[in-house]
C-alpha cells in the first residue's frame, strides 16, 4: 500500500477567520486528493437571534470588514419585506445601487491591482521576491497608485450613501435616511473621468493578459461547471436586484427568472464533515452534479447583456472568446472582474447625473410580514439573506449563503486541478508549484472570513509534513 | 512669527461588534467630539491600503488599535516604514501603510501607534469591557493633551504615561 504525505496550506489569522489547503501525496508524490477546509465556526446566524429586526442591517456588517456594504444591503432587502416596503421609493432604490457599484468597484479594484497582477504581469513561477505588490510598485508605480485612488473612490461613495465607514446607517428597512448631498454628488463628478479611463485601463491589461496567454488560461483550473447569478427581468447584469438564472455547463439555462424569495424551493446546501462552509446545490440536479459557481466570471456567463456602453463592448468580446457558450476558465475571473469594474464606472456616472440621489422621499412601509429574504450581488458572487422575526420584532432564524461558500466546490475543484497538473509526480515540490495552488484560490477572491461568517484575514501559510508529522517545508505569506 | 499647526491625521480601527477590538473607533469617536482645529479623525474596520493616501495628505499620523497584550492602559511609539511580508485584502499594518505612502505618494508623515490595551475579544458584542473602558478614558486624555498642546513630541508625555502605567496595575487584579 502506498504511503501518502500531507502538503497543507494554512492561512494563519490574526483573531479570526481560518481555512487552509491540503494536498495529500503518496510516496511518488502523485496527488491522491486536495481540499479546501474551512476550519472555523462563529455561528453568526445563531448570534443574531433575539435582536431587534431593524437592528439587523448594521449588524451584519459585522461578518466582514471588507464587504460590509453588500451585508447592509442584502440585509436591508430582506427586512423591506418584513415591513412590507414592497417598492422603494426611486431615491432609495438608487442610493442603495450606487452604494453597491461603489463596493464592488473597490474590492474588485484591491483584488486586480495588488493582490492578483503580480502574477499576471511577473508569472506564476517568477521569482518571489518579485512576484508581489512591491514589484508592481517598483515596476509599474502608476498602477499601483491607481489601484489606491480607485479603492478609495469606491470607500467614499460607500461612506457618503452608508453615512460612515463603520456600522453605517444609510440602508434601513424600507430605503434608505439619507440622501446625496449636491456637494457630495460634485465631489464625485470632478474624478469620475479619471475612474474610467484608468477603469478602461485595467480592462485592457486583464484582457490581453488572457488573450497573450490562452494557452495556459484555458487549461489552468479550468473545468466545466453551473453558473448562477442574478439577472435584470430582460436578461441585463444587475448587480443591486433582480432575479435567479442558472445555466448548464453548455450553457442551457437550469432555471430562470426564479425570484429569489423562492429560493429555498431550487437550492439547497449540503454539509461535510472535514469543512464549516456549507456546499449549495442547485435542488433538480442533486448533490452531486448539482454544484455551481458564482461572482464575475459566473455573471458574464448567465448574462444576456450589459445596459452600459464600454462594459457591453467588452462583454461581447469577452463572450466571443467562447463562442457565446459559457466560459468555464477560472483565470477568466480576472477578466470579468475588469468588465465589472467598467460597468460599475458608468452606472456611478449615470447616477450622479440623476436628480433622484437628491430626492427627500426615503421611505417607505406597508403590510408586516414575518418572513424576509434579501439577495444582492456581492463582489464574489450571490449573497443570500433570510430571516424570521416574531411578534415582538425579534428575529427567530437567520441564514446566510455568501458567495464564498457558493464557490466552495470550485475551489476545491480549482486546488485540485491544479494539484494534479503542477505538482503530482514532480520529485521536488517548490515554491512555485505552491504558488499555482493560491492564484487558482486567489482567482476566486474567496472571503473565508465571511464564509465562516466571522471578520478576519486570509493570509497563507504552507507547510509541508512527512508522515510522521514533521514539518519538511514552509512558505509564509502574510503571518 | 508661530509655525503653522501640523496637519494630523487620526484613525481608530477596530470591530466595535467584537467587543475590545473596538477600542480604536471608540476613541476614534471620542477625539472627533473635540472637533479640534487641523485634525482630520477616521474610523475604520481595518487599515487598508488606500489609507496611505490620506497619511500623504498630512504632517502626522496616530494609528490607534487595541492591543491584545502589553502595558496598561496604552502604549505610545512613534513608527518607521516597514515593508510587510505580503499584502492581504483584510487588512494592512500601520508601518506598511506609511511604506505605501512613503513609495507611491512621497509622504514624509511622522508617525505613532496607540495601542490600548485590551482583554476580552472572542464574542459578538457592541460593548468594551470595564477595565478597557478605562484604559479607553487615559488613552483620550493622553491624545487630547498631546493634541492640544501643539508638541507633537511624544518624549514629554513618556514619564506621565510611565506613572499612569504604574498606578493602573496597582489598581487592577
Amino acid at each position: 500500500m502506498a504511503k501518502t504525505k500531507v502538503i497543507e496550506i494554512e492561512p494563519v489569522t490574526r483573531v479570526e477567520g481560518h481555512g487552509k489547503v491540503s494536498i495529500h501525496l503518496d510516496d511518488h508524490n502523485n496527488v491522491r486528493e486536495a481540499r479546501l477546509h474551512i476550519v472555523e465556526f462563529r455561528g453568526f446566524e445563531r448570534f443574531i437571534r433575539g435582536r431587534p429586526y431593524w437592528e439587523v442591517p448594521v449588524i451584519v456588517q459585522r461578518l466582514c470588514g471588507i464587504c460590509p456594504a453588500s451585508h447592509q444591503l442584502a440585509a436591508s432587502k430582506a427586512m423591506d419585506v418584513i415591513v412590507g416596503a414592497k417598492k422603494l421609493t426611486p431615491t432609495a432604490d438608487k442610493i442603495r445601487r450606487l452604494m453597491n457599484y461603489g463596493q464592488i468597484m473597490q474590492s474588485h479594484v484591491l483584488h486586480f491591482f495588488h493582490l492578483c497582477s503580480p502574477d499576471l504581469l511577473f508569472g506564476f513561477d517568477a521569482d518571489p521576491e518579485i512576484r508581489n505588490v512591491f514589484g508592481i510598485i517598483k515596476k509599474m508605480p502608476d498602477l499601483a497608485v491607481q489601484g489606491v485612488m480607485m479603492r478609495k473612490y469606491g470607500q467614499e461613495i460607500i461612506r457618503a450613501t452608508s453615512g460612515k465607514k463603520i456600522h453605517g446607517t444609510g440602508s434601513v428597512p424600507g430605503g434608505v435616511n439619507k440622501n446625496l448631498s449636491v456637494e457630495e454628488r460634485d465631489s464625485f463628478l470632478k474624478d469620475i473621468g479619471q475612474m474610467k479611463k484608468w477603469a478602461l485601463g485595467a480592462l485592457s491589461l486583464a484582457r490581453n493578459y488572457t488573450l497573450e496567454h490562452m494557452d495556459t488560461v484555458q487549461e489552468f483550473a479550468a473545468f466545466n461547471s453551473s453558473h448562477l447569478s442574478l439577472v435584470r427581468e430582460d436578461g441585463a447584469l444587475d448587480l443591486y436586484h433582480g432575479n435567479l438564472r442558472a445555466i448548464d455547463a453548455g450553457g442551457n439555462i437550469i432555471f430562470d427568472q426564479v425570484d429569489y424569495k423562492k429560493f429555498n424551493d431550487y437550492i439547497m446546501e449540503e454539509v461535510r464533515s472535514w469543512s464549516y462552509n456549507k456546499f449549495p446545490f442547485i435542488k433538480s440536479r442533486g448533490h452531486i452534479d448539482g454544484w455551481y459557481r458564482v461572482g464575475p466570471l459566473s455573471r458574464m456567463n448567465t448574462v444576456g447583456f450589459i445596459d452600459t456602453p464600454e462594459a457591453q463592448k467588452a462583454l461581447e468580446e469577452f463572450k466571443g472568446l467562447t463562442k457565446g457558450k459559457p466560459n468555464h476558465m477560472s483565470l477568466a475571473y480576472h477578466w470579468a472582474r475588469m468588465i465589472e469594474v467598467l460597468h460599475c464606472v458608468e452606472k456611478i456616472e449615470e447616477l450622479l447625473h440623476d436628480p433622484d440621489l437628491q430626492g427627500t422621499d426615503l421611505l417607505v412601509k406597508g403590510d408586516r410580514a414575518e418572513e424576509g429574504i434579501g439577495v444582492v450581488e456581492a463582489p464574489r458572487g450571490t449573497l443570500f439573506h433570510h430571516y424570521r422575526v416574531n411578534e415582538d420584532d425579534q428575529v427567530t432564524y437567520c441564514n446566510l449563503i455568501v458567495s464564498s461558500t457558493s464557490n466552495n466546490e470550485a475551489m476545491n475543484r480549482a486546488v485540485t486541478k491544479v494539484a494534479h497538473d503542477h505538482i503530482s509526480g514532480k520529485p521536488k515540490i517548490t515554491e512555485a508549484m505552491l504558488n499555482h495552488v493560491e492564484v487558482a484560490v486567489r482567482a476566486y477572491d474567496p472571503c473565508l472570513s465571511c464564509a465562516t461568517h466571522a471578520l478576519g484575514q486570509m493570509p497563507l501559510v504552507i507547510e509541508m509534513y512527512d508522515l510522521h508529522g514533521s514539518l519538511l517545508q514552509r512558505k509564509g505569506k502574510g503571518v | 512669527m508661530s509655525s503653522p499647526l501640523p496637519k494630523i491625521l487620526f484613525i481608530g480601527y477596530g470591530n466595535p461588534g467584537r467587543l475590545d477590538d473596538g477600542l480604536g473607533p471608540a476613541l476614534a469617536a471620542r477625539i472627533d467630539a473635540l472637533s479640534l482645529k487641523g485634525m482630520t479623525v477616521e474610523a475604520d474596520y481595518q487599515l487598508g491600503i488606500e489609507n496611505a493616501f490620506d497619511v500623504s495628505q498630512h504632517d502626522v499620523v496616530i494609528f490607534a488599535d487595541a492591543a491584545v497584550s502589553g502595558k496598561a492602559p496604552f502604549f505610545f511609539q512613534e513608527i518607521h516604514p516597514q515593508s510587510p511580508l505580503s499584502l492581504g485584502s483584510h487588512s494592512v499594518s500601520p508601518g506598511a501603510v506609511l511604506f505605501f505612502a512613503e513609495r507611491l505618494f512621497q509622504s514624509r508623515a511622522r508617525a505613532y501607534v496607540l495601542g490600548i490595551r485590551g482583554y476580552e475579544f472572542n464574542g459578538y458584542d457592541e460593548r468594551l469591557s470595564e477595565r478597557a473602558g478605562k484604559n479607553l478614558e487615559e488613552a483620550f486624555q493622553f491624545v487630547k493633551k498631546l493634541v492640544q498642546s501643539g508638541n507633537m513630541d511624544p518624549a514629554a508625555e513618556t514619564a506621565e504615561l510611565s506613572r499612569k502605567t504604574e498606578t493602573l496595575k496597582e489598581t487592577i487584579p
